[in-house]
């Protein structure tokens, strides 16, 4: 218990990492099981959060389980460090639990992500802990859970393949840009998170654990580390990632998702690094992209 | 929180549990979790634990961190011989202690050689797998020829694990071939805990 004493009132105090120990065992125990059943959804008893669903209380509750206090933690929000979503859940821990936060992908323990997975290749000793909105890859095509429960006992998985085919004979190709469904260990097909089809592959045999948490919808699921993750595809139409035509405008990275960046209203706009600290990175490191500040200019 | 006074044997043979119950309980859980994460690798655990013997240290950890109220728990026959153990763990945890194996959500085990059959043990439903079993297992020691591949193994991990029974690399592809039925495993042993989930393959080396 963290105990400070404000002008005589004794401040209010939480237990580490603001969940009750029941709680907290309670979703370690999924996420044990979560592991040994890749990409499965395990149910679990999803505690309201001083936060509102949608704004990442599934990830806030599998980062407060695993978190211990030498844990180092970043958060991102669509590749970014500094908006509201990262730096509120930031702020969160650091005050319940007094952990270390970094923005710098190299120095995280722990990194809770809503929608992208870092540039910077993860390492062994690290956990990536997704926020989900909508768990279960399926539900747009079958509303009701028994019955996408039973697909998934069954590994009964036609529906999706149809529905990656329609978009084929409507638009010529697989028009499923994020949440791309990914088959994981030869079993389970599961909801990567509504990460862009771009960070798919880096699921695939990546050296840390990836832990998924679903606050509303009550559920875990996981990749355990150096695992295969297939991004579901046809032969005659395999899967690609998007391509961008220009290289990072700030910092001239090929090869990085970019976000467009709206300039003005005639017409101007810029593409930028959506990972925030790779592109921070590079620029320190003196990579320049066309439309950066000159040297000596601006922070 | 009450104990019974009247009853002297019982109250000497309550052994501290966790110095800090919510930081001990959070690294022995997170040896676990890459005791799962990362099939064979042993991770260690520094439990500071003097549980009633034959109950080791290790996996007193383990059962401390993981289990309370809603975790039914099954203890093997050398464990379940000595009152002592299911008191310690009774209450440490609050586990209520099962005597039908298929009850458990955790068992137990301190004589790995003549376990029952992982198939006494909770399987899991298709629809629900994860409502299976975990089997802790405690080894004396982490040597042995085993040859360990699935997800969290790059390639293939050497593995070694004792005592375990003669049958039991057979044991394990019948587990395996169950999935996503079957029961996982954690082997608790000197200073570490190794995990083999439903997911492994394990080969002769």
């Amino acid at each position: 218990m963290n105990a400070h004493a404000v002008g005589g009132m004794p401040e209010i105090t939480y237990n580490f990492a603001y969940l009750d120990e029941q709680t907290k065992r309670m979703i370690r125990r999924a996420i044990l099981k979560a592991i040994a059943v890749p990409g499965y959804q395990v149910p679990f008893a999803a505690r309201e959060m001083p936060m509102p669903y949608g704004w990442g209380t599934g990830g806030v509750q599998v980062t407060a389980a695993v978190l211990g206090p030498k844990d180092v933690l970043k958060v991102i929000d669509q590749g970014a460090d500094d908006t509201t979503n990262a730096v509120a859940i930031r702020g969160f821990f650091e005050k319940t639990a007094r952990v270390a936060t970094t923005t710098s992908a190299v120095e995280a323990t722990v990194i809770q992500t809503r929608h992208r997975v870092p540039e910077t290749p993860l390492a062994e000793h690290q956990i990536l802990v997704y926020q989900v909105p909508i768990p279960e890859p399926l539900r747009f095509l079958e509303p009701r859970e028994t019955e996408t429960r039973q697909l998934h006992a069954l590994a009964e998985y036609g529906l999706m393949h149809v529905k990656l085919y329609e978009d084929i004979a409507r638009h010529g190709h697989i028009a499923t840009t994020y949440a791309y469904p990914v088959e994981v260990a030869g079993r389970y097909v599961m909801d990567p998170s509504p990460i862009p089809k771009f960070d798919n592959p880096k699921l695939d045999d990546c050296p840390a654990l990836q832990l998924f948490g679903a606050g509303r919808e009550k559920r875990i699921y996981a990749i355990p580390p150096y695992t295969r993750v297939r991004s579901l595809d046809f032969e005659d139409h395999p899967f690609k990632v998007q391509r961008f035509a220009k290289p990072c405008a700030l910092c001239a990275a090929t090869g990085v998702y970019l976000d467009e960046v709206i300039l003005d209203d005639k017409g101007g706009r810029m593409f930028v690094c959506s990972d925030t600290d790779y592109c921070n990175g590079r620029q320190v490191a003196g990579h320049r992209g066309e439309m950066a500040a000159p040297v000596g200019e601006g922070a | 929180m009450s104990v019974a006074t009247s009853d002297t044997s019982l109250t000497s043979c309550l052994a501290t549990g966790f110095i800090d119950p919510v930081l001990d309980g959070q690294a022995s859980f997170r040896a676990a979790m890459w005791a799962l994460s990362r099939p064979g690798r042993v991770e260690p655990i520094a439990a500071a634990l003097t549980p009633p013997a034959p109950l080791n240290p290790e996996a007193a950890a383990l059962v401390l961190a993981l289990c309370d109220y809603e975790t039914p728990l099954w203890l093997d026959p050398a464990l379940a011989r000595v009152p002592e153990v299911a008191a310690f763990l009774r209450f440490h945890t609050g586990a209520p202690v099962v005597e039908d194996a298929a009850e458990a959500r955790f068992a137990l085990i301190a004589e790995p050689l003549d376990m029952p059959d992982f198939f006494d043990f909770a399987q899991g439903s298709p629809e629900f797998p994860d409502t299976s079993a975990t089997l802790i297992l405690q080894v004396e020691a982490f040597t042995g020829g085993l040859v360990l591949e699935g997800p969290g193994v790059q390639g293939r991990a050497a593995f070694g694990a004792a005592p375990l029974p003669a049958d039991f690399i057979a044991r394990m592809a019948e587990n395996r071939a169950g999935f996503p039925l079957g029961v996982d495993l954690l082997l608790a042993g000197p200073g570490g805990v190794a995990g083999l989930p439903r997911s492994v393959t394990v080969k002769e080396g």
